[in-house]
């Protein structure tokens, strides 16, 4: 491709290289929507079980309803990982982990909250030991159900695949750096103060 | 089922063994209750064990606050002995509600070591002499809460909601 | 008063010797692991280790990160609503757990449900006996880094959790026992559909036998690991097959039968050896026997057909339409005035076997709406002190192999 797009990407500095060669790829060309694309065929879930909906997580990567099919394979450290199932109540002991392994995770990353305690306490809405998972790490999709079945849950994974490609989320964190289809969330209070290091 | 003949055995055994310390025995339904002064409760247990009962099931709290006590239940039965494992004797003291104090049997059944430090936690009662006394479940600070007893109110979703209780 | 097994006295140190156990003093550097609640091999809670270069001095399990409060808030709910709240202690398990809790009021109130409903009710204890036992299997499998145990068990598991879907129309909260009888009757193919599951069920066993229990791989692993010997576990306290693979036969519906097992022919299997391969053999030939017991209630329901599965006097005094409803489908509806129902005051005391061990229900009443209190233990709650206890001593690899093979549940455990 002759032209001068290729002299004004050319410069010596590697910095501003490489920012407009990114400017001229994701804007100019589409790339981003192979970004997308690739974005979406592998979300990983990490191994954080919270609660009881766990043994529906358990089966839904079972033979039966086989949810690796989408691309999602359950793998072990947060560091390698894009998204995370919050499965049922959130403890306040849990609570601190839950945001420890949160903020771990390499952007651009997902979470889905699964189960009726994950949206406003379930079953245990008066209980003094827990927590609304929505004030501690921001939520994308939401399931009903209590808890879902196996179903539901690989349809919240097709739908967060919707999510992507249709608001190009991973390719504009790639040119703005910050996700801005929803708000940062971050915990009012210190949900770590109960740990003695 | 257990029959009466057999119960009566026991019971009479237990009067015979534990002579002096028991207040009171009775039979309840699906436990033999043994009450015991808050005190003498070391011996009774050591005397329970030598009978053959050899570890605990549950360690029961109940809070009276009308007759501002606290009722510790230890629901014991036995593993090796084929005819004391039919059934559960429950060994039960009262402590005060203010001072909450009590001798942890942990030197006598190991089994009791996690559940008294359930007990702790939620309902604020000090065991003396247990090895590791501190929170099992909850965090310190709503430790010191004292959340299982009955001055500490959750909201209610019974069909009487709002109509004050008589505890 | 007997030291705890990782302490250094002169005098336990001679004792162990004599005994030919090996004793070495902690060197200088111990270190901790904090094995998370993020971590394959963890479940929901926190480990922490620590360890003199790959032995483990000493290991503290850090539970409650699932404790959800069910005994406070069963006492600001009505009689009946604790029962979908204790059913999500253990999930995969929900009859064995709400069966002791509604035999315990049904002591209170003196009344007795039909046999009808007392065989439906064995029946579907069996078949979450089952899928429980095999969920401990998949997930044993996951924590040895065996992913195709994992894979087969979770597989064979579906075939009774859709079996339970037919017969309560949830594939795992049933909510199916209440005081009195139960919700729902059997449908008319039930039996053939229950012969067919066992049958495929008893044909997997021998494979299941064939790779995974006597793959040499796996018996390595599991030999001689987390030895529990007689007299330990009688003073421990376990239960459940741990306390059945170290020689005890100790077992609920053996010791004080509770609804209909003293009618059913079912056999209780017992190892010596104490370690985990006995452990891991104790829950598959439980399951075997299990498949006994279903079909041997599905033939007993078969024969009686057309009987009540709610109690005489409740039945008497529902309206005619809900007659009707329960003639014509097979469902109860309760009336509303069940929401509100007095229990005489009193105190009582029931058990029963859940799949992985004894659980035991103390429920008081002052004669109101609401319970005074409700104290339950869980059998892993009872197991809890596995961790403390056994696990010293070993190498940092063997803890996930005893982890696995105690079944040790949290969120049962934290209630």
């Amino acid at each position: 491709m002759k032209g001068s797009s290729i002299d004004r990407v050319y410069v010596g500095n590697l910095n501003i290289a490489a920012r407009r060669a990114r400017d001229l790829l994701l804007g100019k060309l589409k790339l981003g929507e192979i970004v997308d694309w690739a974005t979406t065929f592998s979300l990983w879930p990490v191994h954080l079980m919270t609660s009881c909906c766990g043994a529906e997580f358990a089966a839904t990567w079972s033979p039966r309803f086989d949810a690796e099919q989408y691309g999602a394979l359950p793998w072990v450290g947060p560091r390698q990982t894009n998204f995370i199932v919050i499965e049922g109540t959130v403890t306040r002991k849990m609570a601190c982990a839950l945001r420890i392994t949160y903020e771990q995770m390499p952007n651009p990353k997902f979470v889905i909250a699964m189960g009726a305690c994950a949206l406003d306490g379930g079953l245990f809405y008066n209980s003094y030991n827990i927590v609304r998972p929505w004030e501690v790490v921001p939520v994308d999709i939401y399931i009903p159900g209590c808890p879902p079945p196996p179903e539901a849950l690989a349809r919240a994974i097709l739908e967060l695949r919707k999510k992507i490609r249709e608001k190009n989320i991973a390719s504009k964190w790639l040119i703005e750096g910050w996700r801005n289809d929803r708000d940062y969330v971050s915990p009012k209070e210190d949900v770590c103060r109960w740990w003695r290091p | 089922m257990v029959e009466a003949l057999s119960l009566d055995n026991i019971i009479n055994s237990i009067k015979l063994n534990l002579e002096g310390l028991v207040k009171s025995i009775s039979i309840s339904k699906g436990y033999i209750e043994v009450v015991v002064d808050a005190s003498h409760i070391v011996e009774a247990a050591l005397k329970l064990k030598s009978m053959g009962y050899d570890h605990v099931k549950s360690i029961t709290t109940i809070d009276y606050p009308k007759e501002s006590k606290i009722r510790v239940v230890y629901h014991a039965s036995s593993y090796i002995n084929e005819d004391l494992a039919k059934t559960i004797i429950g060994l039960t003291a009262d402590i005060p509600r203010d001072n909450p104090v009590i001798d942890s049997l942990s030197q006598v059944w190991r089994s009791v070591e996690f559940q008294e430090r359930e007990v702790y936690e939620f309902f604020g009662v000090i065991f003396r002499e247990h090895p590791d006394l501190r929170p099992l479940l909850i965090i310190p600070e709503l430790a010191e809460k004292k959340v299982l007893r009955k001055d500490f109110i959750v909201k209610e979703e019974s069909i009487y909601e709002g109509i004050p209780h008589k505890y | 008063m007997k030291e705890s097994p990782t302490s250094t006295s002169d005098v336990t140190i001679k004792e162990l010797e004599t005994r030919g156990i090996q004793v070495r003093k902690i060197e200088k550097e111990v270190y901790e692991v904090f094995i998370g609640p993020q971590h394959p091999g963890s479940g929901h809670m926190r480990i922490i280790v620590r360890l003199d270069g790959d032995i483990i001095a000493e290991a503290d399990p850090d539970i409650g990160y699932v404790h959800r409060t069910m005994e406070k808030l069963s006492e600001v709910r009505e009689w009946l609503k604790p029962i979908p709240l204790l059913e999500r202690m253990t999930i995969i398990d929900a009859c064995n757990i709400t069966v002791p809790y509604v035999n315990a009021l049904e002591k209170l109130m003196d009344k007795a449900p039909p046999p009808r409903a007392s065989y439906l009710r064995v029946l579907l204890c069996e078949i979450n006996r089952v899928a429980s036992h095999l969920y401990g299997f998949g997930i044993f499998g996951v924590f040895l880094g065996h992913s195709t145990a994992y894979m087969w068990a979770f597989g064979d598991r579906e075939v009774f959790v859709e079996l339970a879907e037919i017969l309560t129309g949830a594939r795992l909260t049933h909510t199916y026992p209440i005081p009195g009888g139960v919700r729902r009757d059997m449908p008319q193919d039930f039996p053939e559909m229950a012969r067919r599951a066992v049958k495929y069920m008893r044909r997997r066993l021998i494979e299941y036998q064939r790779i995974f229990l006597d793959n040499p791989v796996i018996v390595k692993r599991l030999e001689g690991v987390g030895v529990i010997s007689k007299s330990l576990a009688a003073e421990l306290g376990i239960v459940g097959p741990n306390v059945r693979g170290s020689g005890i036969k100790y077992d609920v519906r053996l010791i004080e039968p509770y609804e209909v097992y003293d009618e059913l022919e079912f056999e209780i299997p017992v190892y010596e050896e104490g370690d985990a391969l006995a452990r891991t053999w104790v829950r598959v030939e439980e399951i075997k026997q299990s498949l006994n017991i279903i079909e041997q209630a599905v033939d007993w329901l078969e024969r009686h057909k057309g009987e009540l599965i709610l109690s005489k006097d409740d039945y008497d005094k529902l309206p005619k339409l809900h007659k009707e409803i329960y003639e014509k489908t097979g469902r109860v509806k309760l009336l509303p005035v069940h929401a509100s129902m007095k229990i005489p005051a009193g105190k009582a005391v029931a058990r029963g076997e859940a799949g992985r061990g004894e659980i035991f229900y103390y429920v008081e009443s002052d004669g109101g709406t609401i319970p005074y209190r409700v104290r339950v233990v869980t059998p892993s709650a009872r197991n809890a002190i596995v961790f403390k206890y056994i696990v010293p001593g070993h190498k940092l690899m063997d803890l996930p192999a005893i982890y696995g093979s105690i079944d040790y549940f949290p969120p049962e455990s934290d209630r």
